[in-house]
């Protein structure tokens, strides 16, 4: 099959960073405005007053976070916001080692899929984890979210900034949100 | 169902390298012209063109298709994108699987396209627009956190560790080394080499993880009648299947991707499968990582779940095994220009079941073969199963 293949020019990194080919760059500068939306609106008011937060669906009963003003499983409207507890339990975790852009840090950052307390099995969010020896990280973790002072919240998902351990037994992993017979019926 | 029975007759590729001197348009027209000169057909026989390729951002090139068009034949033609992000090179196929199966056309030219070096300082930069503007970005997520996340979901799940799953990217560099296309082939690795390496987000270190890399593939689809006149060694489309998880994707299990069962399922009713382990001689899933073959394969259910890592170790994903996986090289090995490399999977079984891979041919004259891509906000599964 060779000959199905083009051999196309290889370049190296030095020929492009020397500048022995011919290229363009360009910088953009794009800037946007997010609107927060109806069901994040009212979980960033939550973050704000220190409490997490969750909206229910009436027809399967899954109470969802980050919360959404529809079940995407039932596709009907969610009934009501339901207050959570701003414990979890770690689903999974990373140490991870480099940025976006490939430089490595010295210190791992620890983030986290995180299943709240209160809301349905297996429902979670990403954070980061703190306040913790990075070897001594588990799946099934028990953790508590660590807030903002009050005065210098704003609004945000980083008003928590970082969830760390809670001295109590680890509980049994919770995965696989529930109706995943409903999958199956379609 | 009144569909046209669909075939490739064609399949050619450009090298896979790390920084191309050419453009993405260049690119385009390398894969399409060797595609077209493998069944000798010339442009006038193409009714219609699928460009496909993934993010705009890559290239800092928006309406990125319309831009390769001319490059990849679409001038004066009907032309489409297909784009549902990893997942897209197999998703090229399907589309022009439909289009002529429908009956609208019946020769098309199927051409994906990846440039991704252009993005600077590294086109993970491109990635981090995927996550939730308000919940998720404000946290400086990188495109490495989610398929640690996963990975470790999976390992934690079946009790896995890091040499179970260094195997797949032994295994599939070292397939790598006989495909003339690769970037990172190398026959010598081991999985030392693989432990070794440097790591990125634990549980992923740098040989878990496919190349940065640019390239493109491109195959000729057509209806039945036209197949008969073009080649004795038609390559049919037997099944199509796609399904999308919810972008809500920390809720989902992340050690399982029921999206890709829900693909395969369509796929395996389309063709008649009812027993993949027996109908299925080869498989090309998607690779980007290593646990994702792992994953994959299960998610294609030709192994139960958590078991793939002990089938890799007992060599039956191996090319001379009993259901050889990644025969090609695979995106570990050969390269993963995003949009290319899914191409690239249903390239190889194209040649594999014609008994035309060289050196990487499988053995024991295959007759069927899936490949999977996976993609969008890690949530998609595209699949289609080839046969003679």
């Amino acid at each position: 099959m060779k000959q199905h293949v083009y051999e196309s020019i290889y370049l190296s990194e030095k020929d492009f960073q020397e500048g022995r080919v011919l290229f363009e760059t360009w910088d953009p500068n794009a800037r946007y405005a997010w609107d927060a939306g109806v069901a994040i609106g009212r979980f960033l008011q939550g973050l704000k007053a220190g409490r997490l937060i969750g909206t229910h669906c009436p027809q399967c009963d899954r109470v969802m976070v980050p919360p959404r003003m529809f079940c995407e499983h039932c596709f009907v409207p969610a009934d009501a916001f339901v207050p959570l507890q701003d414990t979890g339990t770690v689903v999974t975790f990373s140490l991870c080692y480099v940025t976006w852009d490939m430089e490595r840090v010295e210190e791992p950052q620890i983030p986290a899929v995180i299943a709240i307390d209160g809301a349905s099995r297996g429902m979670g969010i990403l954070h980061l984890l703190g306040e913790v020896d990075p070897q001594a990280v588990k799946i099934g973790m028990r953790v508590q979210a660590v807030w903002k002072p009050e005065e210098e919240r704003e609004g945000a998902i980083t008003d928590i900034l970082y969830f760390k351990p809670l001295q109590s037994p680890s509980h049994p992993i919770t995965q696989s949100p529930s109706p995943q017979s409903k999958r199956g019926a379609k | 169902m009144g569909r046209n029975r669909v075939a490739v007759v064609g399949a050619g590729m450009t090298r896979f390298v790390r920084r191309a001197q050419e453009t993405a348009k260049e690119l385009a027209w390398e894969a399409a012209s060797k595609a077209l000169e493998s069944c000798e057909l010339t442009l006038d026989d193409i009714d219609a063109v699928i460009v496909d390729s993934a993010p705009e951002a890559f290239d800092g090139v928006h309406m990125k298709s319309e831009y390769l068009s001319d490059g990849a034949g679409g001038w004066g033609k009907p032309v489409i994108r297909g784009y549902v992000g990893g997942g897209t090179g197999v998703f090229a196929p399907i589309q022009g699987w439909y289009h002529v199966a429908s009956g609208l056309f019946d020769t098309v030219l199927v051409v994906a396209e990846e440039k991704m070096s252009s993005c600077q300082p590294h086109p993970q930069g491109a990635f981090l627009t995927i996550f939730d503007h308000t919940t998720e970005r404000p946290l400086g997520p990188n495109l490495l956190w989610i398929f640690a996340l996963e990975m470790n979901a999976y390992m934690s799940r079946y009790g896995l560790d890091k040499r179970d799953i260094a195997l797949v990217s032994v295994k599939n560099k070292r397939n790598a080394a006989d495909h003339p296309a690769a970037l990172l082939g190398d026959p010598n690795i081991t999985v030392e080499d693989v432990l070794n390496s440097e790591v990125l987000a634990w549980p992923v270190q740098r040989l878990d993880v496919s190349p940065v890399t640019d390239g493109a593939v491109a195959l000729v689809m057509c209806a039945e009648h036209v197949a008969r006149r073009v080649t004795d060694k038609p390559v049919w489309v037997e099944g199509v299947g796609w399904s999308l998880d919810t972008a809500y994707w920390t809720s989902r299990d992340l050690s399982y991707p029921t999206y890709v069962e829900e693909a395969a399922r369509m796929a395996y009713k389309m063709a008649g499968i009812t027993e993949p382990r027996k109908q299925i001689h080869i498989a090309e899933p998607y690779d980007p990582f290593d646990y994702k073959e792992l994953h994959h394969l299960e998610g294609l259910m030709l192994f139960d779940r958590g078991k793939a890592p002990e089938a890799t170790a007992l060599g039956i994903t191996q090319r001379d095994g009993d259901l050889p996986v990644c025969p090609s090289g695979g995106l570990l090995g050969v390269g993963n220009p995003i949009a290319a490399a899914g191409l690239m999977k249903v390239a190889e079984l194209f040649w594999q079941l014609r008994g035309e891979a060289g050196a990487r041919q499988v053995p024991g004259q295959p007759k069927r073969g899936v490949a999977q891509a996976w993609g969008d906000l890690m949530q998609v599964g595209t699949v289609i199963v080839l046969g003679i």
